[in-house]
């Protein structure tokens, strides 16, 4: 296939040898693996009176740790054909993967702190094929960065059906966006903090519990203290120190996460994300899998103007963030992020516009008013900021029905079988329970562009789709008994990317239909009751 | 769009009904459900039978044969199934109906099953997979025959088109 070019690159030749993991791995995993036991030796060198017993275990379960990483190198080999990307490990149960190098759609390098001290980093290979849960892909733990900086081009290069026939070595990527110190201000909106500072006192607590450390005691004291107090004193100060600790926590978890964050179009068309404080990772998407860009606004977060972005695309594990594309940023780089990436390059034009406009692409200034000067069809206004259509009324009174019978049910019942102030409390929630219905009708819309379909729904986290229509991979329209009364559908388009299915959530259903009718030419067509 | 009026778009059921045994087969589910639900009830009201028991006893048996009765005929006359040289279009449910469409150009498997009360009755499920993440398009309730000529036929016409489904 590569023959009939004029000049291909020079690394897209094929590694036939099969090569081993870093030989660094072996001091690295098992010191990886023995900062997760440190508690359990704390637990048997420093607890106890320094018994025989203790320090046998522990220097057995070192041992172990250190054979096991011993045998894991011993027995782990990788090689790259032209076809595919093999992987043989295990002693006992004996594991063989091949990996299509044309299925490949992602790889993602992630350096753990250990990993980094070394200079390695762990490689994963995303294919997007789910046949078998949990076996997407292909991961070498580690390898040296230079290694898998150089797998990383490699394997996503012949991962393109058409290689650009122009040499792209000493072409820096192009950077979409990057870490700006003033996104911080965004981080206590996300909560994070909360949650991590919750998840850190429970650690200690029971760490402090494992040691036999009498924390109660001086917490129960500080608790009477603070009981005796007048109690408006006691809520600001409680409200204070949760505000105080949430903030800094999520401060903390936000540069821990985003550190460095820089996003890159690669000369090879793929985007690339970088991000990280301790553990850095790199997350490569064949531009041609991208199908599509989710905006995402918790409530806080919205109230605050800001949202954070995810790629829709095959191959990336649902879990963990690695679909991220940017972090809780303001809301307008969050549409303009989406537009730099949704552009959809023409692979011809492309190589022609790249040469001549070169500067421009480096040059932040421009890149938002950019016009469509090598494709016919570049966008250049960001998908995202589509006016949506609206919803029908009906939906508005679905909303609502959700939002407040449940509280009037539970009222009820409560004013039949509980004191009477709880009932009063639940009707005093029903406005703020209505309002968020109001809101969740508000989000609700849809549109279509040439290029994408959008669709918005939520309210206490507000997510937006922009999804290729090329990407739609079916439909679903399904209507409940009570959809059925109001005269509304809800849409499903079905994707190989992402969530796997998209949703349009009760639109009028003739409009539905013509949506998805319009989205993908031909395919609803045949089944549709056209008028006489 | 493209001069379709909006008011009057409708889909339109697809063309076959599944066999008539499928309700011979959703009674028996609902028979198998009710019965798990009801059996333990029973069993406590054979020991004490305060008011509140029977009456809960009583309702379960109202509800059981109410939808025993009616649910098997509902879902007949809504589950239709529809196989074109482009697309597989199926419409199925009772209550929530929902209506899924997949382009024979996007399908990845064809699948035949049959549980043990499908073999007794001779029928079979057929699953085709996309590579959406979102589930399979299922056809419940052919006869044996049907399905697996139907599963050929998709096999055949997905095999005759390239590209690798997503």
């Amino acid at each position: 296939m590569t023959t009939d070019l004029p000049a291909a690159p020079e690394y897209a030749e094929p590694v036939v040898d099969w090569h081993r993991l870093d030989v660094r791995m072996l001091i690295v995993r098992p010191l990886n693996e023995l900062i997760g036991l440190v508690p359990l030796f704390v637990g048997l060198l420093v607890l106890g009176r320094g018994e025989t017993w203790r320090i046998l275990v522990s220097a057995g379960v070192i041992a172990a740790i250190v054979l096991f990483g011993l045998l894991r190198w011993i027995t782990t080999r990788y090689r790259i054909t032209t076809e595919q990307v093999e992987m043989h490990t295990g002693l006992l149960v004996r594991k063989r993967l091949a990996v299509p190098r044309d299925r490949i759609r992602t790889v993602d390098l992630t350096a753990k702190l250990g990993h980094r001290l070394f200079g390695l980093s762990a490689i994963r290979v995303g294919t997007g094929q789910r046949d078998q849960p949990g076996e997407d892909g292909l991961t070498l733990d580690a390898v040296s960065s230079a290694e898998a900086e150089r797998l990383r081009v490699l394997l996503l290069t012949i991962a393109k059906a058409e290689a650009p026939a122009v040499a792209d070595e000493g072409r820096a990527g192009v950077v979409l966006s990057e870490w700006d110190n003033r996104w911080l201000r965004y981080a206590p909106l996300t909560l994070s903090g909360l949650v991590a500072a919750g998840a850190l006192f429970g650690f200690v607590m029971n760490f402090a519990r494992e040691l036999d450390i009498e924390v109660f005691e001086p917490m129960s004291e500080a608790a009477r203290w603070v009981v005796a107090q007048p109690l408006g004193l006691t809520v600001a100060v409680f409200a204070g120190v949760v505000l105080l600790v949430a903030t800094l926590g999520s401060v903390l978890v936000y540069v821990v996460q985003f550190w460095g964050y820089r996003l890159t179009r690669e000369p090879d068309d793929t985007v690339r994300v970088r991000r990280g404080l301790l553990t850095t990772r790199s997350v490569s998407v064949a531009e041609q899998r991208l199908r599509g860009v989710e905006l995402v606004e918790p409530l806080l977060l919205r109230a605050g103007r800001g949202a954070h972005a995810k790629t829709v695309t095959t191959g990336l594990g649902r879990k963990g963030e690695s679909n991220l594309l940017l972090p809780p940023a303001p809301v307008a780089e969050a549409h303009r992020v989406s537009a730099e990436v949704l552009r959809q390059p023409d692979v011809v034009d492309r190589v022609a516009v790249d040469r001549t406009t070169a500067d421009d692409w480096a040059t932040p200034g421009s890149v938002g008013d950019r016009t469509a000067d090598g494709g016919a069809d570049q966008v250049v206004e960001s998908p995202t900021r589509t006016p949506l259509r609206r919803h029908p009324v009906a939906a508005l009174r679905r909303r609502m029905v959700r939002a407040v019978v449940p509280l009037l049910v539970l009222a009820a019942g409560l004013a039949w079988f509980a004191p009477s102030w709880t009932w009063q409390v639940v009707l005093a929630l029903v406005p703020f329970s209505a309002a968020l219905g109001w809101d969740r009708y508000r989000s609700l819309g849809h549109a279509l562009t040439d290029r994408h379909l959008l669709a918005r729904a939520g309210s206490a986290v507000r997510e937006t789709v922009a999804l290729q229509r090329t990407g739609i991979i079916g439909w679903r329209i399904s209507r409940s008994f009570f959809q059925r009364r109001a005269g509304l559908v809800t849409i499903t388009a079905t994707t190989a990317a992402g969530n796997g299915a998209y949703h349009v959530i009760d639109v009028a259903e003739a409009d539905g239909l013509a949506l998805a009718d319009a989205a993908v030419p031909d395919l609803l067509r045949p089944f549709l009751e056209l008028p006489d | 769009m493209d001069g379709v009026s909006n008011e009057v778009l409708r889909l339109r059921a697809p063309r076959h009904q599944v066999s008539r045994k499928s309700i011979t087969l959703w009674t028996l589910h609902a028979l198998i459900g009710w019965a798990v639900l009801l059996a333990p009830q029973l069993v406590v009201l054979i020991f004490s039978a305060s008011p509140w028991q029977v009456t809960a006893a009583i309702a379960t048996l109202v509800l059981g044969t109410a939808h025993t009765l009616v649910m098997p005929r509902w879902r007949y006359r809504v589950h239709r199934w529809e196989a074109t040289p482009d697309a597989v279009y199926t419409l199925a449910g009772w209550l929530n109906q929902e209506w899924r469409i997949a382009p024979v150009s996007r399908i990845q498997t064809v699948d035949t099953k049959r549980g043990p009360l499908q073999q007794l009755l001779g029928l079979s499920t057929v699953t085709v997979t996309t590579a959406s993440a979102a589930g399979p398009v299922l056809i419940e309730g052919l006869d044996h025959d049907d399905a697996v000529r139907l599963a050929d036929e998709l096999t055949t016409t997905t095999q005759a088109t390239p590209g690798d489904a997503t």
